[in-house]
């Protein structure tokens, strides 16, 4: 009896000492979404359960291990004792309602998580190899980083132009992946409640370049965010080869085109027009409009040498307006 | 070189080659009459598959099936007495104590193997930016790593299992020794394959292959296909064996509940590969076929859903965790009471826990698609099966606490191991339930955490434990017991650096570390984390190269150790001499006792049976 005791009021010591340490060791990022504060809070008893259960079998084994070593020239047996039923029906039972007791809790956080305010911001995110595009149909605005406006609750309709992908921003706890096909379109509920600059980061494997599948999301007043807006409308009647950039970020061009001159997936875009290309059958050609045209809704055609075919997605001409083509040629020619 | 040439091991990877230009030659032939051209994939499939079963008819796996559908006589198994010597390792044995040690060779080969991967990838993410390899060959190497590794696992539970289980229950082999021998040898062209993935352009989806990315994978994801399909079968056939061994091969006397425990856990164990196995190879099957033929099971534009790949996939490959972890939580219960010389606690429960824990894994393999998109609903109850799983686990842990509760504890090099297994096992066990509860594995789902995770639970139930298992029957195999002074140096090595490695996974996770990527955002400033988690994996690398150096060193010039050196009561060590012979027990053996009773006075386990009384 003085052995359970005394492991008794360790694992009680060592339960509080194990929480505190889970608890103040900065283990979560900032917390920034309404919908992050039940998740924490579930992390939270989370952090207790593991403190007391951690403590419970560690402290038993290691008392016993230290207490009941077998010393220096001692031989024989331990205490001959087989098993008590009514102590394993005991630890059968409490875990039982301990683990029921949690998952309840987990459906009551899932489900607040899941909380839908009246007239949320509609985002519609589109994920590909390997970029996100943000759509804002109420404005009519389509953007490479996701703005938002702080206390306000974002609705965000997820889908993918070629493999799974998952959005994540780390800040906001919740995650949802995003698959391919007009019929799976996913929904996601966020309220930033803290303004500050994030990252979304894809966290689905998504072939070469997933580790850089990252983009700003940014967290600001509803007045900059009406001002943002403005600005990107602005835009829309500024020069073509400031659209250009535009509709290149969007569609994920530079994902895989570095405008710096760097090798990447495809070929740089910096001096590519007016450049003598040689194709991978051999033969040269003079880059010139009608050639990046052709290079971009059908991809498969021309394909410079040192590069894999079947890489770039074969539909931008389904996707890509003319207009906006004629605009990213037009940016192309600036790349000097 | 003509002895060179009549090992099976040279015949079959002869048998191999031949295959695979027959395959291939086939494919293109056909091809060819149709006016078609060479295409690379599916000569690839088709040539890899006829490999594997050149291979096995290179090594003689099919040559007493034919004699038989010939009407041929073939020699008795127990008849079989096999030279002894090196020869016997590297051909078609049919003793399950030869194959139980080529599947060690194999498992040990391929965790070598695996290991090194990890720390190509490790030494990559140490820092910042793209250093060593490129980011396709990163990505492959993860899925390798994850996947060579499982095989590896998979091999070395059927090591331990085959070499101890006929032992252990008093049987002179298993129930069906050809087919043991094949499941065996099936896993070696398997293998093959599987590496060569490497060699054929690799696979950029990680061990999961989530379509629609492994439809457009490189040519390796094919590979890795094939090999993970005859990998599977070969999982299969042995389960079946083990299954048929433990319920019908025990000894006189042997009721179920005075089976050694470790039974109950291959048991329990091979109910789930038996069962589960199949929808692997379908569902690896089915991106096979989809990239082979066209046909749309995942595509959306052709009418497919992702979604339902992987709901087949991790119908298997989450009962696969508690494939790869009931074995060795079977040696821990099994190892245990001899080291603190007390009977195990609650030994029905205990073995009734691996059951439950089997059955009910076969209800939450769901919670690996918390974020995939599945139905919404779907992830209520299936937080509620999985969390279920903590309570035969617990049953384990607090059945373990009490049996060393007031034993009289000796630690020896394969004890350490067993104590190392059990709280790194519970760390495994703990963080799992935020994995569990939805809400919070939002955040946690595809991070480090659940790579830290994943790897308390493979090293807690398989790694420790499987050094446990060989430090302990090391003397059985040779009798020559392993170096104690380098037994403890490997352990005091891997166990600091394996927690700082898994907690560090952990907490990098938490704070934002996606899993599988090959470079990280430095704003994150996780580089000096990643820098110590790489160091500490080496430290566990150099410590299995310790553990290498002292089998080699003890299977030569170890002390020698040809009786009970471990004062177990299990008939292996109580009436076997050391190295076991051939075909075990030369009389039968009958139970008189309960396996565990250590502490009764005057009491067995075993005793030989009277002469009169065998037939």
């Amino acid at each position: 009896m003085k052995h359970l005791t005394v492991a008794g009021v360790l694992v009680l010591i060592s339960t509080i000492l194990v929480y505190l340490l889970l608890s103040n060791i900065g283990l979560l990022p900032v917390n920034a979404s309404v919908e992050a504060q039940p998740i924490d809070r579930l992390f939270n008893l989370h952090y207790w359960a593991i403190a007391f259960l951690f403590s419970l079998i560690v402290v038993f084994i290691a008392y016993s291990l230290i207490v009941f070593r077998r010393r220096n020239g001692e031989d024989g047996d331990g205490q001959f004792f087989k098993g008590n039923d009514r102590l394993e029906i005991t630890w059968t039972i409490i875990p039982l309602g301990f683990v029921i007791f949690l998952s309840y809790l987990g459906s009551v956080t899932l489900a607040e998580t899941r909380k839908a305010e009246p007239q949320p911001l509609e985002i519609k995110v589109t994920a590909g190899q390997w970029f996100w595009r943000f759509e804002y149909p109420e404005y009519g605005i389509v953007s490479d980083k996701m703005m938002m406006p702080v206390n306000k609750q974002a609705l965000l309709k997820l889908t993918s132009l070629d493999v799974i992908h998952s959005f994540w921003v780390p800040e906001f706890r919740v995650k949802q992946d995003l698959l391919p096909g007009e019929n799976l379109v996913k929904e996601l509920r966020v309220t930033p409640n803290l303004t500050g600059e994030y990252k979304v980061r894809c966290a689905e494997l998504c072939g070469t370049s997933h580790a850089y599948m990252e983009s700003p999301v940014i967290v600001v007043s509803q007045a900059d965010f009406d001002a943002w807006v403005q600005e990107e409308l602005n835009l829309l009647g500024a020069d073509p080869s400031a659209r250009g950039e535009k509709w290149a970020r969007n569609n994920g061009c530079t994902s895989c085109h570095s405008i710096d001159g760097s090798v990447s997936v495809g070929p740089t875009w910096k001096g590519l027009y007016e450049l003598e290309q040689q194709l991978a059958d051999g033969s040269m050609v003079t880059v010139d409009g009608a050639y990046l045209h052709n290079a971009i809704v059908n991809p498969n055609a021309q394909v410079a040498a040192g590069f894999p075919a079947n890489v770039m997605p074969q539909n931008f001409k389904d996707t890509i307006s003319e207009q906006q083509i004629t605009d990213m040629i037009e940016y192309i020619k600036t790349l000097k | 070189m003509k002895t060179f040439f009549s090992y099976g091991l040279v015949k079959g990877l002869i048998g191999q080659v031949i295959g695979s230009l027959v395959g291939a030659g086939l494919l293109t032939g056909i091809r060819a009459l149709m006016g078609l051209g060479w295409k690379a994939e599916p000569a690839y499939v088709l040539g890899a598959a006829f490999g594997v079963i050149g291979y096995m008819i290179g090594i003689g796996g099919f040559r007493d099936w034919f004699s038989w559908a010939r009407g041929e006589e073939t020699p008795d198994v127990e008849d079989i007495q096999e030279k002894p010597g090196l020869r016997r390792y590297l051909g078609y044995s049919l003793d399950h104590k030869v194959i139980g040690i080529q599947y060690g060779f194999l498992s040990l080969f391929l965790l070598s193997v695996g290991g090194t991967f990890a720390l190509i990838f490790r030494t990559e993410l140490a820092q910042t930016g793209m250093q060593i390899v490129s980011l396709d060959f990163f990505n492959t190497l993860i899925g390798m790593h994850g996947m060579v590794l499982i095989v590896s696992i998979l091999m070395g539970i059927a090591a331990i299992s085959n070499y101890a289980v006929p032992l252990l229950i008093g049987a002179r082999d298993m129930a069906f020794p050809r087919l043991n021998a094949f499941a065996f040898w099936l896993a070696v062209p398997a293998s093959l394959v599987l590496v060569s993935a490497i060699f054929t352009g690799g696979f950029d989806t990680g061990w999961t292959g989530y379509p629609p990315l492994s439809l457009r994978a490189p040519l390796g994801m094919q590979m890795f296909f094939v090999a993970i399909f005859f990998a599977g079968w070969s999982s299969i056939l042995g389960a079946l064996n083990l299954i048929v061994t433990i319920l019908k091969m025990r000894a006189p006397g042997m009721n179920l509940l005075r089976m050694p425990i470790f039974a109950w856990a291959v048991l329990a164990t091979s109910l789930i590969a038996l069962t589960a196995t199949q929808l692997i190879g379908t569902s690896f099957q089915m991106v096979s076929f989809e990239r082979l033929f066209g046909m749309g099971f995942f595509d959306a534009t052709r009418g497919g859903n992702p979604i339902l790949f992987q709901y087949l996939f991790w119908f298997y490959s989450h009962p696969a965790v508690y494939i790869f972890v009931l074995p060795g939580l079977g040696v821990i219960s099994e190892l245990l009471p001899v080291f603190v010389r007390k009977p195990l606690f609650g030994y029905k429960w205990v073995a009734m826990s691996s059951l439950g824990i089997a059955l009910v894994g076969f209800l939450v393999f769901a919670h690996h698609m918390f974020t995939s998109g599945m139905e919404e609903y779907l992830r209520v109850p299936f937080m509620y099966s999985t969390l279920l799983v903590a309570v035969p686990t617990g049953i384990k842990f607090f059945s373990w606490t009490a049996t060393i509760w007031q034993g009289r504890i000796r630690f020896p090099a394969p004890m350490l191991f067993v104590l190392g297994g059990i709280v790194v096992f519970l760390l495994g066990g703990l963080t799992g339930p935020p994995l569990g509860t939805v809400a919070t594995d939002l955040h946690l789902h595809d991070t480090y955490y659940v790579v830290g995770h994943f790897h308390d639970t493979m090293f807690g139930g398989y790694i420790f434990p499987l050094f446990a298992a060989i430090y302990f029957w090391f003397p059985k195999i040779t009798g020559r017991r392993m170096n104690e002074t380098l037994g403890k140096l490997h352990f005091w090595l891997m166990t600091p650096s394996f927690l700082v490695m898994s907690l560090g996974q952990m907490a990098v996770g938490m704070q934002g570390m996606r899993r599988r990527i090959a470079d990280y955002d430095p704003a994150q400033g996780f580089e000096t984390a990643h820098l110590i988690i790489t160091i500490a994996g080496f430290l566990i690398a150099l410590s299995v190269i310790v553990f290498f150096v002292n089998l080699i060193i003890s299977a030569r010039r170890g002390a020698e150790a040809p009786g009970n050196v471990w004062e177990s009561r299990s008939p292996e060590w109580a009436i076997l001499p050391s190295p076991a012979p051939m075909h075990n027990y030369e009389k039968p053996f009958r139970v008189v006792g309960e396996p565990y009773d250590y502490g009764l006075k005057g009491s067995t386990y075993v005793e030989i049976a009277p002469q009169s009384t065998g037939d």
